[in-house]
């Protein structure tokens, strides 16, 4: 606070009064910051020399794509940023939530269910149905994860990455083998598209109504999984992935935490996956390979674990190099052919990038590019030598109230 | 009982019914295993025996890394991968080899050269990773090794496909495709050979561990890194051989996968990887023994699910095994009770 006072027109003094009018009114905050990020960026869409790399309507499609990695990252950062348990399945969740989509809205899905809906009704009609399943897809992931974190959560937790990753192979190869039920490699189409009273049923050509429905969902998520994480529930998060022993101790039920960071994490993806499939209007096994599971977490990593926002803008930059700024590249290199670049496929390098992205992160600035202050203090006394740690902790005190 | 951690004194886990325990402890397998061969005849029998001793060979390198400093090395299945690629990369597009050679005076210097070459490039890959991505890591938080094992895993997986492509790339199949007939079964010689390299691999591996200076000083590091460093081991060069073990161990595999498949692939070693670490955990994580012999249970499991025309099962099977043997003995077959370390 004093050196606020000294300085009070210096850059850092308004960044923390920022943070401290931002973290009094976190809701409205988010709306706030979702509505700029949301008007800004199809202003850039439209101008050059975005429009050169692809025409507005492009960037706004995937922008939405987008946003559904940035759901997917918001959710797994709930499960491994703040509650510190490494979840290497999450494309698990994602695929149970697209699926209990395509049950209800699809003609496939229905006659499994023995029901007829999409086949009787109008679209526009059918579409509204949408809107409640992104609650119920919600919830049959968070379920799944329930049952999944059930007898896994009492394992340490490097055993819980590998069952999760586990969980991550067995159910696209279930979605893949049980035809009966699945329709297997096909996988289920002809979903129908969300659709709102007035406007009726989405169309593929336009991308605006997805675009600004995306921005809704990311803004209503993200302001509960800020407020979850300022909960009770949240310190209790906290407390476990700093030291679990110690959170026992202190009586948090840390076995009950730990499955609701699972559950909600899960049904975070529940949501993304029921958004893509209304949006893809198809759903198919190949969709949620572990490939999904590791950019989100790549997504997550880099963005900064333990900061929403953060792991927000890290998705978001990451899946928009990944499918714009790669194959730009390729074309680019491919006009002038440049001698060894041209030949470079750029996309292929993708996971390369990752994973290089992913050691040096870890090697020297594991709290991520956007990090949670609180977070960033804690990865660097715990790895500097004892002599140094009272030096930086008393740094990192200085600090406080960034958050 | 040669295990990893010197803390698994064997028997001293239960005491219950001690005098039948050993009795049991053979009648038990014995009699699964004949049940196996009844049920599978001999052809799957050897089959499966033979992708369990690839599974057990990665297995060991996970079991040790993870009995040595508490690592999922997830890069190791790649390890594996590119021991697969070194082979190939030799045999076929060095020595120009293609079909298989039928003189066993040219046959042996080969196979021993390629097991040679791909050990001791692996080994050195092992140790180079050990030393630039994990060992500044060995104070910090938990999570930060394992995402950097991924991470490396990804890098490992990407200069294999930037080289060789997405594709799959042909594995020269030196070793003659001759059937020893035994009764009315026919029984591939490679698979025999497959199988004696691989046991052969296993008892040095744990003599090695068992009598030698450098084995003593593995399992001391295991049991108590610290203890161990002020008894005078030498934690770091300790923690390396580890490395270069299981990696080598992994480029045997990998060469043994290419003559007895004869393609490979930038990401074989994934699935690879994943159920070997099955296997290691099957047998109780850190000890050598138990990962070998979940190797060969994984084998089992797999070929059993196909022969019951489960064949587009298996992997499921067997992550499903994985998630069942942890919920309700996360030791493992032959592992020592951990518990739950935060």
């Amino acid at each position: 606070m004093s050196a606020a006072a000294a300085s009070p027109t210096s850059f850092a003094s308004r960044r923390k009064r920022l943070a401290e009018v931002s973290s009094r009114h976190r809701s409205w905050s988010i709306v706030v910051g979702i509505a700029i990020v949301g008007t800004v960026l199809p202003i850039l869409a439209a101008i050059p020399p975005f429009t050169l790399a692809t025409p507005t309507n492009a960037w706004m499609d995937g922008f939405t794509n987008a946003g559904v990695f940035v759901l997917l990252a918001i959710g797994l950062n709930l499960v491994v940023g703040v509650a510190g348990l490494l979840d290497l399945g999450y494309a698990a969740f994602f695929a149970i939530g697209a699926y209990t989509y395509s049950y209800v809205a699809s003609p496939f899905g229905n006659s499994i269910l023995g029901i007829k809906f999409v086949e009787v009704v109008s679209p526009d009609i059918a579409g509204l149905v949408f809107w409640p399943m992104l609650l119920v897809g919600a919830l049959v992931a968070a379920l799944f994860g329930i049952l999944l974190g059930a007898p896994t959560l009492r394992l340490r937790g490097d055993y819980l990455a590998i069952v999760t990753l586990g969980f991550g192979e067995i159910v696209p190869i279930v979605f893949l083998n049980a035809d009966a039920v699945t329709n297997g490699t096909n996988g289920v189409g002809g979903l129908a598209r969300p659709a709102l009273p007035i406007i009726g049923s989405f169309s593929a050509l336009n991308p605006w109504p997805y675009y600004v429905s995306m921005l809704v969902v990311v803004a209503v998520v993200m302001m509960l999984a800020y407020r979850l994480v300022e909960s009770r529930l949240g310190r209790a998060w906290e407390a476990i992935r700093e030291d679990e022993l110690a959170a026992a101790a202190s009586g948090i039920n840390t076995v009950t935490a730990k499955l609701l960071a699972f559950a909600l994490g899960a049904s975070t993806a529940g949501i993304a996956g029921v958004f893509n499939a209304s949006k893809l209007v198809t759903v198919s096994p190949d969709q949620f390979t572990f490939i999904v599971s590791f950019t989100v977490l790549a997504m997550v990593v880099l963005g900064g674990m333990g900061n929403f926002w953060g792991v927000a803008v890290g998705a978001f930059v990451i899946y928009t190099i990944n499918n714009v700024l790669l194959k730009v590249l390729n074309q680019f290199f491919d006009q002038v052919s440049f001698p060894i670049l041209k030949d470079i496929d750029f996309i292929q390098l993708q996971f390369l990038l990752y994973g290089l992205a992913l050691v040096a992160m870890m090697l020297w600035r594991p709290e991520g590019l956007f990090p949670n202050s609180r977070r960033q203090r804690e990865l660097h006394t715990a790895m500097t030598e004892p002599g140094e740690d009272e030096l930086v902790t008393a740094e990192a005190t200085s600090e406080e109230g960034q958050r | 009982m040669t295990a990893l951690p010197a803390t698994s004194e064997a028997g001293a886990r239960v005491p219950m019914g001690a005098s039948l325990r050993p009795l049991l402890r053979l009648v038990i397998p014995a009699l699964l295993v004949v049940g196996a061969y009844a049920f599978m005849g001999p052809e799957q029998f050897v089959n499966a025996m033979t992708r369990g001793a690839i599974y057990a060979l990665i297995a060991l390198g996970y079991t040790m890394v993870y009995g040595i400093i508490e690592l999922i090395n997830f890069a190791h299945g790649d390890m594996f991968m590119m021991g697969a690629f070194v082979s190939l990369t030799f045999l076929g597009q060095i020595l120009g080899l293609t079909g298989s050679i039928t003189e066993i005076a040219k046959l042996a210097p080969l196979l021993v050269a390629a097991f040679f070459i791909s050990m001791i490039v692996m080994g050195a890959v092992g140790v180079t990773i050990e030393r630039l991505a994990y060992k500044p890591l060995r104070a910090a938080p938990r999570l930060a090794p394992l995402i950097t094992a991924i991470g490396v895993s990804f890098i490992l997986q990407n200069i294999v496909m930037l080289k060789y492509g997405p594709y799959q790339t042909n594995s020269p199949k030196i070793f003659p495709s001759v059937d020893i007939v035994i009764g009315t079964a026919k029984i591939p010689a490679l698979s025999l050979f497959i199988i004696v390299v691989a046991v052969v691999m296993m008892i040095a591996l744990q003599l090695f561990i068992g009598r030698t200076r450098l084995g003593r000083a593995m399992r001391s590091t295991a049991a108590d890194r610290d203890a161990a460093q002020l008894m005078g081991v030498n934690i770091n060069r300790t923690i390396a051989i580890t490395f270069l073990i299981g990696a080598a161990l992994a480029g045997a595999a990998g060469v043994v996968n290419g003559l007895q498949y004869g393609v490979s692939r930038f990401d074989d070693g994934f699935q690879a990887g994943l159920k070997a670490f099955t296997a290691a955990v099957l047998g109780g994580i850190g000890n050598t023994v138990g990962a070998a012999l979940g190797g060969f249970i994984i084998g089992f499991i797999e070929v059993g699910a196909t022969v019951m025309g489960f064949s587009r099962w298996g992997p499921a099977i067997v992550f499903g095994t994985l998630v069942i043997v942890l919920v309700f003995r996360p030791s493992g077959l032959l592992g020592q009770q951990l518990g739950e370390r935060a």
